[in-house]
């Protein structure tokens, strides 16, 4: 593989009628990492993926997976790759084994091998018991367990999951990230597009889509860090006043509620005195301040709104 | 290949899995053909009469004993007046009128008599069959009194009629209009069963979100659509044989050719019928608009088709219109080797267009379905 990439993408773009759903968007995924797609509902994260499977011809642009082009090797991709869409796409009127088995076929998995393969894959989803259930009967995570099954079912060494996780309990996200990593392990690279930061922070690296762009690009640990001076987590009265104090005090770069909790990104930690002296004159009570490393969440947010402020100023204005 | 084979294995899988549709699918053509059969099929004959016998001679009596006695009416009513035979008609009660004028009995010295005969004509086809009967009675008894007349007559003369028209049916010589009416209406029931079985056989795939997943695996399309028709081959195949097996022992329809040439046409028709389903499939968004594509392929498999009507005396555009349903081919085929007998090379015109018409279908499945999601 060129460079060691399994998928390497470059001003990939996709456009339906006006609507632009994908913008020059580039990047690349080195064999055997965990390649995370992050972004809001609508930010073009399955159009990316449907490119990369070959499902959508791209508008401009180039993209290669596993050294094949997307726009002009669909088959030969779709014959190397997994692929799990964000419903899990399975027979409902199917058993285990039968879902299993007719995808195995469809890949035409060896005869010889099959019968094992299956037996290794319904061992490895926690299926053991419930080969012969129906689908139907399945609840929500071992369906998607079962659809990651189904999707390497032909030991394909580059797998695409869009949003595995969706509508799934934490307990089950968890085990089913351990999958995702034992996979990797084994050199099978990966792309997983979620809006769960916590999955994102699991990922080796980041691409974060807004707006159809690719907004940051980096391994979480260097996204946190490029956030830029420091970040004070704020617990107090009336969150909601005290950001629209906080945004207002010179120095402070940028304020953002996370649930109760008020995120102030600040240049240094010192400005924090300031800060706390302004909310107290206010009559905010404050029952805990103190500097936190930023999370994921925290750099989209800040990301998104300097893409914003950016735009702004260029005039152009997103309605 | 095998790909071809896992998604018949599949649908097979579908369709064991679902017993109440199954049921409905293998019991539906024969009820249907049961049931349609009775209301296609019927002879008209015992048409109610209503008589208005002004004369009530000997003579008059023997003339309308002539109507019942043909079996195609039967006297419903009998009444003394015009007005009172009219109201009948007008009421429905009766479906034609026979007046017996006052002075009929001059017919048995010589003269002659205008003699009315009403017909509701508001269903085309039952005052046809009252017309073309009442016809043939009035004139087969004006020629029998013409030569008692001239029996009679001073010159005594032996007298036979000139020319005796024999008329001799070549095909379905009892002329039993049902075993005309089934061969059609099997069809018929194939080509709608058809359609409707394979309509949905993509869209809904589609539907539930598998399609995507199945188009991301390395299948061509070719072994997908044979995959989807050829279980439904054998589906309807099961049908076809309990048709033709109620139309053979129950309604007593001889199958004058040759079954296994039947078959043989039979499954070529399938194959073209279940292929335009997917090929509604195919072009359908939604389950929705695929279903009202097959059921609205319904009128034209009745009209269109030649079942009702004749195809000779349409508009061009309805004619040419019939060969988009592989039925109008096969319709002739099944009256032809069903009624008359006659094998693949006399059916030839209308053999070569359905393989036509299959493979052509098929292709066009295949070319229209994109391994694509847009």
């Amino acid at each position: 593989m060129s460079r060691g990439n399994a998928v390497e993408v470059e001003s990939l773009t996709k456009k339906f009628g006006s609507f632009v759903a994908v913008n020059q968007v580039s990047f690349a995924i080195p064999t055997g990492e965990i390649f995370g797609l992050l972004g809001p509902n609508g930010a073009g994260k399955t159009t990316t993926i449907r490119m990369l499977c070959g499902l959508l011809l791209p508008t401009s642009g180039h993209a290669s997976v596993l050294d094949f082009d997307v726009a002009r090797q669909p088959e030969a991709i779709k014959q190397n790759i997994g692929y799990m869409s964000q419903k899990f796409a399975l027979y409902h009127d199917l058993t285990v084994v039968e879902n299993l088995d007719f995808y195995a076929r469809m890949y035409q998995v060896q005869a010889r091998s099959r019968a094992a393969r299956l037996r290794e894959l319904v061992d490895m989803a926690g299926l053991v018991g419930h080969e012969r259930d129906r689908v139907a009967n399945l609840s929500g995570a071992w369906r998607q367990r079962l659809a990651l099954a189904c999707a390497i079912v032909h030991r394909p060494p580059m797998l695409f999951l869009d949003e595995p996780t969706a509508g799934v309990d934490p307990i089950s996200r968890r085990e089913f990230w351990s999958m995702i990593y034992t996979l990797a392990g084994q050199g099978v690279s990966v792309l997983a597009t979620t809006h769960y930061m916590d999955e994102a922070e699991q990922c080796n690296v980041i691409g974060m889509l807004h707006d159809a762009r690719l907004i940051a690009l980096d391994d979480p640990d260097t996204l946190r860090a490029g956030l830029g001076g420091d970040l004070l987590e704020i617990e107090c009265d009336a969150p909601g006043r005290a950001e629209a104090l906080a945004v207002e005090l010179p120095g402070v770069l940028d304020a953002s509620l996370h649930g109760v909790l008020l995120h102030v990104n600040v240049p240094d930690a010192n400005v924090g005195q300031s800060l706390q002296a302004a909310l107290t004159q206010a009559g905010i009570g404050i029952r805990r301040i103190e500097q936190v490393l930023p999370s994921l969440e925290d750099v989209f947010v800040a990301m998104v709104e300097a893409q914003d402020r950016a735009r702004v100023r260029a005039g152009i204005v997103k309605e | 290949m095998s790909r071809m084979w896992t998604i018949m294995r599949k649908e097979f899988i579908h369709i064991l899995r679902d017993p109440r549709t199954l049921g409905l699918v293998v019991a539906l053509p024969v009820l249907s053909l049961l049931l349609l059969s009775y209301a296609v099929a019927r002879d008209i004959e015992n048409i109610p009469l209503v008589v208005a016998d002004l004369s009530k001679t000997d003579v008059s009596r023997r003339f309308i004993d002539r109507y019942w006695l043909s079996g195609f009416f039967r006297v419903a009513y009998e009444v003394d007046s015009e007005s009172e035979l009219l109201q009948l008609i007008d009421s429905g009660k009766a479906k034609a009128g026979l007046l017996v004028p006052e002075d009929f009995h001059v017919v048995s010295v010589g003269g002659a008599s205008a003699v009315p005969f009403y017909i509701d004509g508001s269903d085309p086809t039952l005052a046809q069959a009252a017309q073309l009967a009442a016809e043939t009675i009035g004139q087969v008894a004006a020629q029998d009194i013409l030569v008692e007349q001239l029996s009679d007559s001073p010159l005594r003369i032996e007298l036979r009629l000139p020319v005796d028209t024999r008329f001799r049916f070549l095909y379905n010589p009892d002329m039993r209009r049902l075993n005309f009416a089934i061969p059609g209406l099997v069809a018929c029931i194939l080509q709608v069963q058809a359609l409707l079985l394979t309509s949905s056989a993509i869209v809904r795939e589609r539907e539930q979100g598998t399609l995507e997943q199945l188009i991301v695996t390395p299948i061509k399309p070719w072994e997908l659509m044979l995959g989807k028709i050829l279980p439904f081959v054998l589906v309807t195949f099961v049908n076809v044989g309990l048709i033709l097996a109620v139309a053979r022992f129950w309604f007593q329809v001889p199958i004058a050719g040759s079954i296994t040439q039947l078959l043989i046409l039979t499954a070529i028709f399938l194959l073209g019928s279940l292929g335009l389903g997917v090929l509604i499939s195919n072009i359908s968004r939604t389950q929705m608009q695929a279903m009202y594509l097959a059921a609205f392929s319904m009128m034209p498999t009745l009209i269109l088709s030649g079942f009702i009507y004749p195809r000779d005396n349409m508009h061009w555009i309805a004619y040419y219109a019939g060969y988009l349903l592989p039925i109008t081919f096969y319709l002739d085929i099944m009256r032809g080797i069903i009624l008359k007998g006659i094998g693949a090379s006399t059916l030839w015109p209308s053999i070569w267009p359905m393989v036509v018409f299959s493979v052509v279908v098929f292709i066009a499945s295949v070319l229209v379905f994109h391994k694509r999601v847009e």
